[in-house]
């Protein structure tokens, strides 16, 4: 395999003094989409947090396209602006469809904006709703808006936190399309997390499970699924993981 | 009608300087978390309840003679019974108002909206920015309060600005005035253009209110 793009050395995270993630070792190759797999509360949501910059580890090294990152010093926004996150819940700011979309180029000093606008809304299938007021939209279409918001940035990686829990099949499907579709054409890095076993096996190529802030086995999806390496693995993919 | 003049140019000008000052105020002190953050708001939120009249009182003796600010000759410094003191007197009853529903209206955006909008690559400046348009409804609840408090108040111009005839005299102090002097119609009259004012204002800020929140 090539370099990886990012590599975890010993990170930990620590809220209160209490430690909910402890990774000995992580890598992430570029091109691909690895899918976070694990019960509620086990740290997905706090790793993809630390990939993203917005916090950083208590603990441990961050090493980002060949820059080492610990807890101190400030990550450049240019690195920053690198990585970008659709969250479960759209969080879409109070503006129009097309301003939502365009709000992160315009971060970045971008005012003509209105061609790529276009062009991505048309992608999620949402070019008639361009005017529209984002808070008027339903479930299924503001998380659309949320991932063209990010797709218009064209990051070097984009971070999933369970992007279609709670959506109908409907939208669930289209935005797995989408989300393919980003990863075969333009190679973007993708860390999908997702407590749908299924959606893992349809979109990533490597699958890693995490139990109470610990990576416990990284593999190919084949692997993952077919023949895990560990016993805990194996409970969860059956399904029986009792927690 | 001077006196309606000076009573919108005190106000008007009082209520700009305080917006400047508390929105900015407001958003660090609902955004960013530092020691004594706690204590920092404890205050506001007493100088948000200070009495007008007060804050009249300390201004007056900040700007007397004998007053530490009344010594320095210095155009930033107004002097005691002129406009300025009371645009002064007026904007420390104000800014504590603006900074204070500021404060609670950035408060109230999700802090998980803040994160998503760091995650599209906002500088802390473009975060407080987008935080602020955001919270856009409340921030003008703050400036009409503001106003409200101001426009309406007569003890501290009243102390600071001496209530001189075309020169200090505005709205609320000619009201007290007339009062006294037995004028009732004149002294009403001067009130329901008091309360036109506050409805015109009013209802702008209605109206804008109604066109952001859309
Ligand atoms: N900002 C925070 N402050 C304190 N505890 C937190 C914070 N964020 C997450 N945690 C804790 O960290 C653990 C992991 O949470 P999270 O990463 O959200 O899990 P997951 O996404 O796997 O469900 C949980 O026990 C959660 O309560
Ligand atoms: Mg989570």
């Amino acid at each position: 395999m090539s370099e990886p793009l990012y590599e975890l050395r010993q990170v930990e995270k620590a809220y209160h003094g209490r430690s909910v993630l402890h990774i000995d070792e992580l890598a992430v190759y570029p091109g691909e989409i690895l899918a976070l797999v694990g019960p509620s509360g086990v740290g997905k949501s706090t790793l993809l947090r630390l990939l993203n910059f917005l916090e950083p580890p208590t603990k441990g090294t961050i090493m980002f396209r060949g820059q080492v990152f610990n807890g101190q010093q400030e990550v450049p926004l240019a690195e920053r602006r690198r990585v970008t996150t659709v969250f479960q819940r759209p969080f879409l700011l109070n503006r129009s469809v097309k301003a939502n979309v365009a709000y992160g180029l315009h971060l970045r000093g971008n005012r003509d904006s209105r061609e790529q606008v276009a062009d991505v809304l048309a992608r999620v299938g949402l070019q008639d709703q361009a005017q529209q007021r984002a808070r008027t939209l339903s479930g299924g279409e503001a998380q659309r808006v949320a991932l063209a918001r990010a797709m218009i940035l064209q990051p070097d990686v984009l971070l999933l936190d369970e992007p279609t829990a709670n959506l109908d099949p409907y939208n669930v499907g289209m935005i797995e399309e989408i989300v393919r579709q980003m990863n075969a054409t333009q190679a973007m890095t993708m860390v999908l997390v997702t407590h749908n076993i299924f959606q893992a096996k349809r979109l990533a190529h490597r699958v890693a499970l995490l139990l109470n802030g610990r990576v416990v086995e990284t593999a190919p999806t084949d692997t993952f699924f077919n023949q895990p390496g560990d016993p805990r693995t194996a409970a969860f993919v059956r399904g029986d993981m009792v927690y | 009608m001077e006196v309606v003049a000076l009573s919108l140019r005190v106000s008007g000008t009082a209520l700009l300087v305080s917006t400047v000052i508390g929105i900015p105020i407001g958003a660090f002190l609902g955004l960013r978390r530092f020691v004594g953050r706690p204590f920092v708001m404890a205050l506001l939120y007493t100088a948000m309840g200070f009495p007008p009249v007060v804050v009249g009182l300390l201004v007056y003796l900040l700007l007397s003679r004998n007053g530490p600010l009344g010594q320095i000759e210095s155009a930033w410094i107004p002097r005691l019974f002129t406009p300025e003191a009371m645009i002064l007197a007026q904007s420390v009853i104000a800014v504590p108002l603006v900074a204070g529903f500021t404060m609670a209206a950035v408060l109230g955006v999700d802090p998980q909206l803040q994160q998503q909008i760091k995650s599209l690559g906002a500088t802390p400046w473009q975060e407080m920015a987008t935080t602020l348009s955001e919270a856009r409804v409340g921030v003008i609840i703050a400036i009409v309060a503001a106003l409200g408090r101001i426009a309406a108040e007569v003890g501290a111009v009243m102390l600071v600005g001496g209530n001189i005839d075309g020169r200090t005299r505005v709205l609320t102090t000619a009201v007290v005035l007339e009062t006294r002097k037995g004028n009732f119609e004149l002294a009403i009259a001067l009130g329901i253009i008091l309360i036109g004012i506050a409805f015109v204002v009013n209802t702008t800020m209605l109206i804008l209110q109604r066109q952001v929140s859309k």
